[in-house]
C-alpha cells in the first residue's frame, strides 16, 4: 500500500480532480450502457410475448 | 447495331448532364455566389486586419470550397432519381462506375471548376500574391473533383432520405478532411516559403485513390438505395 | 452430415444465435468483472506515483484502454460489415449494428479522458494533436453510422448502406491518422508533444494491459446482449419476412 490515508488516497497528490471524474465517467457509462441494454431487452421480448 | 463502348457511354452522361445544366445555368452561379459570398463573411467577422486575413486565407478558401461542394452533392442524383431515371442507368450494360465517373464529371465542371477559375480573384481579396494565388488554383484544381468523388458516396448512400443534407454533410466531411490537410497546407506552405510540392503530390494521390476506388463504392451505394 | 469440426453454420441463423449469446455472455461478464477488478486494484495499490506526472497519469488506465477498444471495435464492425455484404448474411449485419453504440461510447471516453489528463499535464483541457483529433473524427464516423441506420426505414438498405459506410470510414481511418500528423508537423510551433508518455514502469504497463483486456470482455459482453435485442425486435419487424414464430427461442434461455 503506499497511500498514507484514505484521504491522500482521494486527493490522488492533488489530481483528485482530474482523476476521479474520469474514472467515476468511465464507471457511469459503462454501468449506463449495462442498464440501458438491460431495459432494452425487457422492452424488446416483452413487447414480444404480447404479439 | 453494335453496343456503345465504355467511353461512348461515358460521354454520352457526360453530355447529357452538361446538356441539362445549360438548361438551368442558374446552378453554376450558385456555387459561384456562395463561394464569394462566404468568403467575404470571414473578414466581416474576423476583422479586415491584412495580415490576419493573409494567415486565415488558405483555410478559409479551403473551407468554403468545400462546403460548396457538399451543398451541391444534393443535385448529384436526386434530380435523375425522382424523375425514374437513374433506375434505367443502373440497367445500362457498361460499369455503373464509369457512369458514375461521368456524372460526377459533370457535377464538378458545374460547381466545381468555376470555384477553381475564381479562386485567384478570391486569394487576391485575402490578401495572397504571386505564388500563393497559383498554388491555391492548383490545389482546388486537384482538390475540388476529389471532393466531388468522394461526396458522391455519401450521396448515394443517402439517396432520398428524408434531411439527406445534414446527413450527407455528417458521413461525408470525415472523408473530406485529409483534402482539406494537404490542400490547405499546400498553400500555407507557399507563403511561408517552404514548397508545396509534397501536399500537392499527396493531393495527387487522393485524387487517384478517390477515382480508383469512389466510384466502385457510389455504384454498390446506388445499387443498395434502388433495390 | 460432417463429423469433423463443428457445424459452423448450425449457428447462421438467428434463433439459433440468441441462446447461444446468451450463454456466452455471464463468462465474459465475469472476466471483465474480474479483469477490471483486478486491473483497478495494481493501477491504485501497486502501480507506483509516476515521478514527472504525479499521480494524474493514473487516468491512462480508462484512457489508453477506451482509445483502444474505440479503434479495434470499429475495425470488428467493419469486419463484420463486410462479411454481411460478401456472405449476404443477416447476423453478420446484426453484429455490426450491435457493436457501433459501444464504439462509439468508448471513442466519447477516449476524448474525455483524454482530455482530463491533458490539463493537468499539458495545461490545456484540448490540443489539436494527431491522436486526440483522430479519435474525434473516429466518432464522428460511428455517429455517422449510427445515424445512417436510423434514417433508413428498409432494414435491408440499412443494413447495407451502414455496411458500405463501414468499410468506407475503416480506410478513411488510418489515412486520418496520418494526414492529421502530418498536420501537425506542418504547424509545429502550435502542437504540443504529448507523445512523451511516461517512461512505464512494469506494474503501470500491466495494469493498463489488464483493464484493456477487461475492456474487451466487457465489450464483447455487451455487444452479444445487444444483438440479442436486436434479434428480438427484427423478429418483430415485417421486412424480412415473418420467420417462423420463435416463442421457444425466448424461453430456452
Amino acid at each position: 500500500m503506499q497511500w498514507g490515508s484514505l484521504a491522500e488516497f482521494f486527493a490522488m497528490g492533488g489530481y483528485g480532480l482530474y482523476v476521479w471524474p474520469s474514472f467515476g465517467v468511465t464507471a457511469l457509462c459503462m454501468g449506463g450502457e449495462v442498464l440501458a441494454v438491460w431495459r432494452r431487452h425487457a422492452a424488446a421480448a416483452g413487447s414480444r410475448d404480447e404479439s | 447495331m453494335s453496343q456503345p463502348s465504355m467511353s461512348e457511354a461515358l460521354r454520352g452522361v457526360v453530355r447529357r448532364d452538361l446538356l441539362l445544366a445549360m438548361r438551368h445555368r442558374s446552378d453554376v452561379a450558385m456555387s459561384v455566389f456562395f463561394v464569394v459570398i462566404v468568403a467575404s463573411l470571414f473578414p466581416l467577422g474576423v476583422g479586415p486586419e491584412p495580415a490576419v486575413l493573409r494567415v486565415i486565407a488558405s483555410g478559409v478558401l479551403w473551407v468554403t470550397a468545400l462546403l460548396a461542394c457538399l451543398l451541391s452533392l444534393g443535385r448529384l442524383f436526386t434530380a435523375d432519381y425522382l424523375d425514374g431515371v437513374l433506375e434505367q442507368t443502373l440497367l445500362i450494360p457498361q460499369p455503373l462506375a464509369v457512369l458514375v465517373v461521368g456524372k460526377v464529371f459533370s457535377h464538378w465542371v458545374i460547381s466545381g471548376l468555376p470555384v477553381v477559375l475564381l479562386s485567384p480573384l478570391l486569394g487576391l481579396q485575402f490578401g495572397l500574391s504571386g505564388d500563393s494565388l497559383w498554388v491555391l488554383t492548383l490545389s482546388l484544381l486537384l482538390g475540388t473533383p476529389t471532393l466531388s468523388m468522394i461526396g458522391a458516396v455519401g450521396a448515394a448512400l443517402t439517396l432520398g432520405l428524408r434531411g439527406s443534407g445534414l446527413l450527407v454533410a455528417l458521413l461525408v466531411l470525415p472523408l473530406f478532411i485529409p483534402v482539406l490537410i494537404f490542400g490547405a497546407g499546400a498553400v500555407t506552405n507557399s507563403l511561408a516559403g517552404i514548397g508545396s510540392e509534397a501536399n500537392l503530390s499527396l493531393l495527387g494521390a487522393c485524387f487517384l485513390f478517390s477515382f480508383a476506388f469512389a466510384p466502385w463504392a457510389t455504384a454498390v451505394a446506388l445499387r443498395i438505395a434502388l433495390e | 452430415m460432417s463429423t469433423t469440426g463443428i457445424n459452423w453454420f448450425k449457428y447462421s441463423s438467428p434463433q439459433a444465435l440468441y441462446p447461444l449469446a446468451g450463454r456466452m455472455i455471464p463468462w465474459f461478464a465475469a472476466f471483465a468483472l474480474g479483469l477490471i477488478g483486478v486491473g483497478l486494484y495494481v493501477g491504485f495499490f501497486v502501480a507506483p506515483t509516476d515521478v514527472t506526472q504525479g499521480d494524474a497519469y493514473r487516468i491512462i488506465f480508462v484512457h489508453v484502454p477506451a482509445a483502444w477498444m474505440s479503434m479495434f471495435l470499429y475495425v470488428i464492425m467493419a469486419i463484420w460489415a463486410g462479411l454481411g455484404l460478401g456472405l449476404n448474411a443477416r447476423p453478420s449485419f446484426m453484429m455490426a449494428q450491435a457493436i457501433a453504440p459501444t464504439g462509439a461510447m468508448f471513442t466519447f471516453l477516449a476524448l474525455f479522458t483524454g482530455s482530463m489528463w491533458g490539463k493537468p499535464t499539458w495545461g490545456a483541457w484540448w490540443v489539436w494533436d494527431a491522436r486526440l483529433t483522430s479519435e474525434l473524427i473516429l466518432l464522428f464516423q460511428y455517429i455517422g453510422i449510427i445515424l445512417l441506420r436510423s434514417s433508413i426505414d428498409d432494414l435491408r438498405r440499412a443494413d447495407r448502406a451502414s455496411a458500405v459506410l463501414a468499410l468506407v470510414g475503416v480506410i478513411n481511418v488510418p489515412i486520418i491518422y496520418f494526414s492529421v500528423r502530418w498536420w501537425n508537423t506542418l504547424h509545429q510551433g502550435a502542437s504540443v508533444s504529448i507523445t512523451a508518455a511516461p517512461t512505464m514502469a512494469g506494474t503501470m504497463v500491466t495494469a493498463m494491459l489488464v483493464m484493456m483486456f477487461g475492456f474487451w470482455m466487457y465489450s464483447i459482453a455487451v455487444t452479444l446482449a445487444r444483438m440479442r435485442c436486436v434479434i428480438v425486435e427484427r423478429e418483430r419487424q415485417p421486412s424480412w419476412g415473418k420467420q417462423a414464430s420463435m416463442p421457444d427461442v425466448v424461453e430456452a434461455r
